[in-house]
């Protein structure tokens, strides 16, 4: 690939480039630190980064949102409404998730009293 | 040595989705169900959000299941949390009056916007999820604001299971008077962008609303309790 057709690539694929680079931010840090509160920020950047990939790939160039707030919008010219629905509700999803594993780590700490995950039996890798 | 294997890792994968999303132009989705629910929605389900007839309406089903993953987070954080707890009495420094009165203040007016937001969910970008995160975080205020206060654990609890028992119990009337499925829209649609439309959507986007809402206020409440 030479300097133009990464030019070309950028510029295309704006949206996916921010997208995985939130998802590899998101597994870089939850493979390689190792306190526990930073490897779950890990996992809810992850998350994010997910959720951002779902709604560009339902994107369709100078579309509008899905919602016909006045009679002259034209169906044509919108997004694919399928992502978007997906998103809304993992979203929720993923604060609930986030809550949980926050509580646990709220319970390691109580036994363990630490968060560092070299110093936890089990939680070794 | 542990990041050198994992941004080895990175790269593999990267490598992978770099040749996979070449197939995949940014901007020229393919799919035809999206363009089929944006053709058919109005009459079909009489929203003027399309996002919102996929999610309760030809998904209805779906979001039933995404609100049981939410109750049972809740339910499986409050389990975490409350084994052994000590009931500690800790001194709480109160906040200023500046901070106590904002946040009284400000309360309701969350709690109105939240409100407007689950309940224009067929009409405006939000729903019930949305409304209920912002009704929540009026709780999250009132918690580190006003020091002391507390929301009824009873309270929180029933209007949850009060608001999951209106999503099936709507559900089930859709499969009796509706006739064909679960969760079918069998009140009048009435007119395209008006408050009283699309059947049973604003109906059960308010009782999502109050279910997330009061799930995520018992959330924040069993964490607070916890941390003090």
């Amino acid at each position: 690939m030479d300097i133009q057709g990464v030019i070309h690539f950028m510029q295309n694929y704006t949206y996916y480039i921010g997208a995985f680079g939130l998802i590899f931010i998101g597994l870089f840090i939850m493979l390689v630190k190792r306190n526990l509160i930073k490897v779950i920020l890990g996992l809810s950047i992850l998350e994010t980064g997910v959720n951002l990939f779902l709604v560009s790939v339902g994107y369709i160039s100078k579309g509008t949102a899905p919602i016909f707030s006045n009679a002259s919008i034209e169906g044509k010219s919108m997004v694919d409404p399928v992502p978007q629905a997906l998103v809304l509700t993992a979203i929720v999803i993923g604060v609930a998730v986030l809550a949980l594993a926050l509580s646990l780590a709220v319970r390691l700490y109580q036994h363990y009293g630490t968060l560092d995950l070299r110093q936890i039996r089990e939680q070794r890798w | 040595m542990r990041s050198i294997i994992s941004i080895f890792l990175l790269v593999v994968i990267a490598w992978g989705m770099i040749t996979v999303l070449q197939e995949i132009p940014f901007g020229s989705s393919e799919t035809r169900v999206g363009q089929r629910y944006i053709d058919q929605g109005r009459e079909e389900t009489g929203a003027a959000n399309i996002v919102t007839s996929v999610v309760l309406n030809y998904r209805g089903f779906d979001t039933l299941g995404e609100i049981t993953v939410l109750f049972v987070a809740a339910i499986g954080l409050g389990a975490v949390l409350s084994t052994n707890r000590k009931k500690k009495k800790r001194e709480i420094e109160s906040a200023s009056l500046v901070l106590y009165t904002g946040c009284r203040f400000l309360f309701p007016l969350i709690l109105l916007f939240g409100a407007y937001i689950f309940i224009h969910g067929h009409l405006t970008p939000g729903g019930g999820f949305q409304g209920g995160a912002i009704v929540a975080s009026a709780f999250v205020l009132v918690y580190l604001g006003c020091r002391g206060r507390r929301i009824s654990e009873t309270g929180s609890k029933a209007v949850e299971s009060l608001g999951g028992l209106i999503f099936i119990g709507i559900g089930l009337a859709g499969l009796a008077v509706g006739g064909r499925y679960f969760l079918s829209n069998f009140l009048p649609k009435g007119e395209l962008n008006t408050l009283f439309s699309a059947g049973v959507i604003p109906i059960l986007y308010i009782a999502i609303g109050f279910k997330v809402g009061s799930e995520l206020a018992g959330v924040i409440d069993h964490l607070i309790e916890d941390s003090e």
